[in-house]
């Protein structure tokens, strides 16, 4: 993210959904997909572009760099000055930002609709035509390991996070932080953020992503002539990543930090992601998430653990459907005060095991239906939001038909497919638990 | 429930807003509300704004309000906690409330389909919470839980000490969700007590976006909240702002400083408001090319992100900022800093011109969403505007004059006023 967000750590089980969108899909030439999303309600438009790269593609030795280079997409091409970019979008009244995750790298503007061609010229202008300062270049670094601090050194939740994600991958680049290690971070310099550029940004490798007052023609005719002319990279190879191997044990994490205000057990499991034409799993494990731990006291986990048992302050479980390379399905507990972090964890655990014996309860599965329509309802509320999920769904291996078929999808998960994929993921071998606390007696 | 607040500067954003059909409308029984129709999508935000807040918990009582808020949503008549939670997710609405400085703050959201369900499971939750005990002593922990994180988190530190020092003497100065030995002390008296000080019909301020119309609106919140109480607890006075250059460090472990800094505001009906507005968006508007992004930013690399702005309480007005820096560089930060505030009337006619398209340019794109409208609606009522000010407020910007800005620059922007609140370990800084 280049600018300043909340750092909250996010437990929050998103539940994905939208409906009645007018989506239309085109693709250039040159490779370069286009989505368009109609919302008229207002005559403001979000122009997206999406890069299929992210930091799970950056070459051993050099992490950070995909978000490094995301930063010095905004240091000026051969026609624009260093932060024309940005300076320019405000002045029409629009804002701009971009964000780096490990499967993709997203820029984003939000101006008036009638000012989508401005922004389409300096995005296509970008995606070939960068140049870097070398003095840009060191102090943009300062700013990206000052990011790092504020959002990892400084926080011990930060830290920990990065830990239990280091460890949980064996072998898969998902366990390097997206900012990177910073010593990693320290020594990226001009050539390799200039070289990263070349290798990924192309219209090929790319996803514009359009949501608003606009129309499919409108859209069409200004990208072709802004993003038309751009050639086809000739080395866009995919995504070549190691792989992780089978995993046989389950690891644990105890982290000590004299920082930490509420100690936390958390427990990350390696799960399947949306896999396309084959959503069904993910949607079971959406819905799982919601059943766990979505619903505050009317989950299982909030049920046992803060009402029943009284062992957690709060407990919740929390999973992300989206992955080019799978994903992870986490709980999570807070231990009341004297409760250990082992006693919560063991609370967790039997909480689990108590779920997988009795099974779903048909009120509480026709809630969380009840739910999945309505969010359907309110997802539509932000155009930001549905642009968002395309471009996540684009960059980590779904179509179009896939984004749109996925209400239904998860509209027609059983309980038996829930419970089929409670006991395939929750399983402690493919797992890492991780204990935050203050100090080693807790 | 009661979720981890990192809430510092809990104040009301600044006014930007559309040129949109904004209605006023009177229920039956007298509550006035600003709705937004829009059909487009079945559903219903709505927004409630009980002013107050923390500041009527009575001495020895603080954070009564904040607890109490959050148990309105574990139980009324036959509901316990799980039964409100599932008669909510049956009807697939929303509610949060949430308790700060001086608004209880109600958000929903509900599909049109069911709309009269939703309300009556809301009112029930407004009207007659139950405080069971079961969920006092529950939520009651999550608070406690959260106040000892507090302790432990800078940000949260900085911003208990600013609150301390600005408004020292004041009912603004004291923690909002109350201190440990406070909230231990609470009681189901206190809280029923809080209840009826906190939220009451003379004191709501109201806004509605969606899929609704105003005559059905009138009679939904007269449903709603007829069954409150017309007057409750008395509301503070005015609070004077102690910031006066000083400079304050409490020493935290980490790599980073947090650093507040700031000083008094301004008021929205002083005549120079607009052009000092316009002034702390060329300095502090947080976005890139404002001046404390390109100087602490942009050109230094000092920090990963920086910004400042006027706020306003209901009884004073604020400017403030903040920013993260390496210990080590403390000092450079805030010496940058202070020397844009001395030097921001120094303002060109482009810098002007440019920040006025800013302004002028965003202000059509925040109206998208129903939620983020109602949101807008009732922040402007909050703060005093008068229902026409979303189509005059690009006018009152655009009507601004250099001369203007630059003065009030000047008189508001104050140097020796501005205050510094560290929270870190920052290197070679000496106590002023």
């Amino acid at each position: 993210m280049r600018l300043l967000l909340a750092l909250a750590l996010s437990f929050i089980a998103p539940l994905v959904a939208q409906a009645e969108e007018k989506v239309t899909e085109l693709r250039l030439d040159n490779g370069l997909q286009v989505v368009v999303i109609e919302d008229h309600r207002a005559p403001v438009v979000v122009h997206m572009v999406w890069y299929r790269v992210g930091s799970a593609d950056e070459r051993s030795g050099e992490s950070g760099l995909a978000h490094f280079l995301e930063h010095l997409m905004f240091k000026g091409t051969k026609t624009m000055a260093p932060g024309a970019f940005s300076q320019l979008v405000a002045a029409e009244g629009g804002s701009d930002n971009a964000f780096t995750s490990y499967d993709f790298t997203a820029y984003f503007q939000r101006v008036a609709a009638d000012r989508l061609e401005m922004v389409m010229r300096m995005e296509a202008d970008r995606m070939v035509n960068l140049t870097l300062a070398e003095s840009d270049v060191v102090t943009e670094r300062n700013v990206v390991l000052e990011e790092r601090t504020t959002r990892t050194d400084a926080s011990p939740e930060g830290l920990f996070s990065e830990q239990m994600s280091a460890t949980l991958y064996l072998n898969h680049p998902y366990g390097r932080p997206i900012i990177g290690w910073r010593h990693e971070l320290e020594a990226l310099n001009r050539e390799a953020a200039l070289d990263f550029y070349k290798r990924h940004y192309a219209p090929d490798n790319a996803i514009v992503v359009i949501a608003g007052d606009v129309t499919p023609a409108e859209v069409e005719r200004l990208a072709k002539e802004y993003y038309g002319p751009l050639k086809a990279s000739e080395h866009i190879t995919g995504r070549e990543r190691p792989l992780e191997p089978p995993q046989i044990a389950e690891r644990r994490v105890i982290m000590q930090d004299d920082r930490v205000g509420q100690p936390y057990v958390i427990r990350n499991y390696i799960a399947p992601s949306r896999q396309s034409g084959a959503q069904d799993e993910a949607a079971a494990l959406v819905v799982l998430a919601q059943l766990l731990g979505g619903a505050g006291v009317n989950s299982v986990l909030g049920r046992e653990l803060t009402v029943n048992s009284k062992t957690a302050v709060s407990a919740s479980a929390f999973y992300d459907p989206t992955g080019y390379d799978g994903t992870t399905f986490g709980v999570y507990a807070m231990p009341a005060p004297g409760v250990s972090l082992e006693e919560a964890e063991t609370a967790v655990d039997a909480a689990l095991a108590k779920f997988l014996e009795d099974g779903i309860g048909e009120d509480e599965f026709r809630r969380i239906k009840a739910q999945l329509t309505a969010s359907e309802i309110y997802a539509r509320d932000s155009a930001m939001g549905v642009a968002r999920r395309y471009g996540t769904a684009l960059t980590t291996g779904l179509t179009v038909g896939d984004q749109q078929s996925w209400p239904e999808v998860l509209q027609a998960v059983t309980p038996e497919q829930v419970m089929a994929a409670a006991k395939k993921v929750l399983d402690r071998k493919q797992s890492v638990t991780g204990w935050l606390q203050k100090e080693a007696a807790q | 429930m009661i979720a981890r607040l990192t809430a510092f500067f809990a104040l009301i954003a600044l006014p930007v807003f559309a040129d949109v059909p904004v209605k006023e409308v009177t229920s039956p029984g007298g509550l006035k509300a600003w709705l937004v129709e829009a059909q487009e999508i079945p559903f219903v935000a709505l927004e409630l704004r009980f002013k107050g807040g923390a500041t009527l918990d009575p001495s020895g009582k603080e954070g009564a309000v904040t607890l109490m808020t959050g148990l309105l949503e574990e139980g009324t008549g036959d509901l316990d906690s799980q039964g409100f939670a599932a008669a909510r997710d049956d009807l697939a609405a929303s509610f949060s409330f949430n308790p700060s400085r001086e608004i209880v703050g109600v958000s929903a959201r509900f599909l049109t389909d069911n709309q009269d369900k939703a309300i009556d499971l809301l009112r029930r939750a407004l009207v007659e919470p139950s405080f069971p005990a079961e969920a006092v002593e529950r939520v009651r922990m999550q608070i406690l839980s959260n106040l000892t994180a507090e302790e432990r988190d800078p940000g949260a530190v900085a911003a208990k000490l600013f609150n301390e020092i600005t408004f020292e003497g004041h009912v603004y100065a004291r923690p909002s969700e109350g201190t440990h030995d406070s909230v231990k002390a609470l009681t189901v008296e206190d809280l029923k007590a809080a209840h009826k000080a906190a939220l009451t019909r003379e004191n709501v301020i109201i806004a509605a976006t969606g899929d609704i119309t105003a005559e059905a609106l009138g009679v939904l919140l007269d449903k709603l909240l007829s069954g409150l109480p017309e007057k409750g607890g008395a509301l503070p006075g005015p609070a004077e702002v102690h910031l006066s250059g000083q400079v304050v460090t409490e020493e935290f472990p980490g790599p980073q400083a947090v650093i507040l800094f700031g000083q008094e505001g301004i008021k929205i009906d002083d005549p120079d408001f607009f052009p000092a507005f316009i002034a702390s968006e060329i300095l502090g508007g947080g976005r890139f090319g404002t001046r404390l992004m390109t100087e602490v930013r942009e050109k230094r690399g000092l920090t990963y992100g920086i910004g400042a702005g006027f706020s306003s309480l209901d009884q004073a007005e604020l400017l403030t900022g903040q920013v993260q820096t390496a210990n080590a560089t403390v000092k450079d930060t805030i010496e940058v800093i202070r020397a844009e505030w001395a030097r921001l009337p120094d303002i060109s006619e482009d810098e002007l011109e440019a920040t006025k398209r800013y302004l002028t340019g965003s202000y059509p794109l925040r109206w998208d969403g129903n939620a983020n409208i109602a949101r807008a609606l009732v922040g402007l009522q909050l703060q005093g505007w008068p229902i026409d000010y979303p189509s005059k407020r690009n006018g009152y910007i655009e009507a601004v004059t250099l001369a203007q800005v630059q003065a009030a620059a000047k008189a508001h922007f104050r140097a020796k006023d501005l205050s510094f609140i560290i929270v870190g370990r920052p290197v070679g800084l000496e106590q002023e």
